[in-house]
């Protein structure tokens, strides 16, 4: 792939590293994220849509077995870790789990395959195959993991508020991790508090959106890094980087999924025990 | 100073500290799953019913000691390719010649 004349290496990656821009500054929005991110989401929506629609209760097929799998191992885990009665975290969790583990698995294709496809699809329009840029993996792209994170912050809020009620919630900031009975001492604590609490609330959704992004862009930069050496070295250590990349992948959509139930039950939940 | 030992100084101290970086992430991730494995081992000797639940659990934690360092192999690898300090020296070097 490198027959194109006067690339060099560093051209190569800088192509890779760039996404499909349209408009510029804060109102630029990456297409090519934005593409993949909704047509992996209908794909997950319309199968298990089918699935749901074929169900029979004799003897499932193969894709009623996986589905109903998925279906029953998250399922569990939510039994396992939310303490509280909504209906929502379970078909949320679900979604995480099988919509970013989707977003991942885009890392497993060829690095110039999806790429070199939209170069010579747009050729007949004329336009500089050196400029069409695709990059595949949508959770490659720090705003993807952001938007997931966030929502998953809003929620967070959302429900603590409305599970616990706004002044209980706030007054849950002020006291908690160190609690006192003089009233002095309570307001000396106030602001240690705020800012511990502070602190925690806002290290969530951060840790959870950029755990994400670190490990999906530097697959996929290895891959990409990979893809420059010669041929015969290019073999055994892709196939060794794909294995590994796929236990990554699942742990960490798994991860993201778990956490999203932890957080929400920690929202659900007084802590009067603490 | 002109331009190109500039910019060479800091792509070298840049190079020094992904590798630190990398290397340090490195070693806490390693130090973390050997703890964490060992551990598990303990628990699935202890009460061998019990090693499916640890082992989901062990998985977890190892997502979670991942972060960090993946976090920073990320970032650094960013300053590898398209290093911002080159960028502010050619800015400045931009700015005194005009």
């Amino acid at each position: 792939m490198s027959q194109e004349t006067g690339i060099t290496a560093n051209q190569y990656i800088h192509h890779h590293l760039t996404y499909w821009t349209v408009g510029h500054g804060f109102w630029s929005l990456h297409l090519d994220t934005l593409l993949v991110s909704l047509t992996l989401g209908f794909v997950f929506f319309f199968s298990f849509w089918m699935a749901a629609r074929k169900a029979t209760s004799g003897v499932p097929g193969k894709w009623q077995n996986l589905v109903e799998t998925l279906v029953g191992f998250v399922d569990q885990q939510v039994k396992e870790t939310f303490h509280g009665r909504n209906k929502l975290i379970a078909p949320l969790a679900l979604t995480i789990f099988v919509w970013v583990w989707l977003m991942n698995f885009m890392d497993m294709l060829p690095v110039d395959l999806l790429p070199r496809l939209t170069q010579w699809a747009a050729e007949p329009f004329g336009t500089n195959p050196e400029h069409v840029y695709l990059k595949v993996v949508p959770t490659n792209d720090m705003n993807m993991t952001f938007a997931l994170s966030l929502t998953v912050f809003v929620l967070t809020l959302f429900f603590s508020v409305r599970v616990k009620g706004p002044l209980s919630y706030a007054k849950e900031l002020f006291t908690h991790p160190f609690a006192a009975h003089n009233l002095f001492v309570k307001l000396l604590l106030a602001l240690p508090n705020l800012l511990l609490n502070l602190v925690e609330t806002l290290a969530k959704p951060l840790s959870l959106s950029l755990r994400l992004f670190g490990n999906m862009f530097a697959g996929e930069l290895l891959f990409v890094l990979i893809a420059l050496l010669p041929w015969w070295v290019q073999w055994p250590l892709s196939f060794a980087w794909t294995l590994f990349h796929l236990v990554i992948i699942t742990i960490q959509a798994f991860l993201f999924m778990m956490l999203t139930i932890v957080y929400l039950s920690m929202a659900h939940e007084s802590h009067h025990s603490h | 100073m002109d331009i190109v030992s500039l910019i060479a100084h800091v792509q070298g101290l840049t190079a020094i500290a992904v590798s630190l970086v990398f290397g340090l992430g490195a070693l806490g991730t390693a130090i973390g799953f050997g703890i964490l494995g060992g551990k598990f081992l303990e628990g699935c000797a202890r009460q061998p019913e019990l090693s499916n639940m640890l082992a989901v659990r062990m998985f977890l934690m190892a997502g979670l000691l991942d972060a960090v360092a993946m976090i920073g192999i990320g970032f650094s690898l960013y300053f590898v390719f398209d290093n911002p300090f080159v960028s502010a020296v050619k800015a400045a070097a931009n700015i005194v010649r005009h």
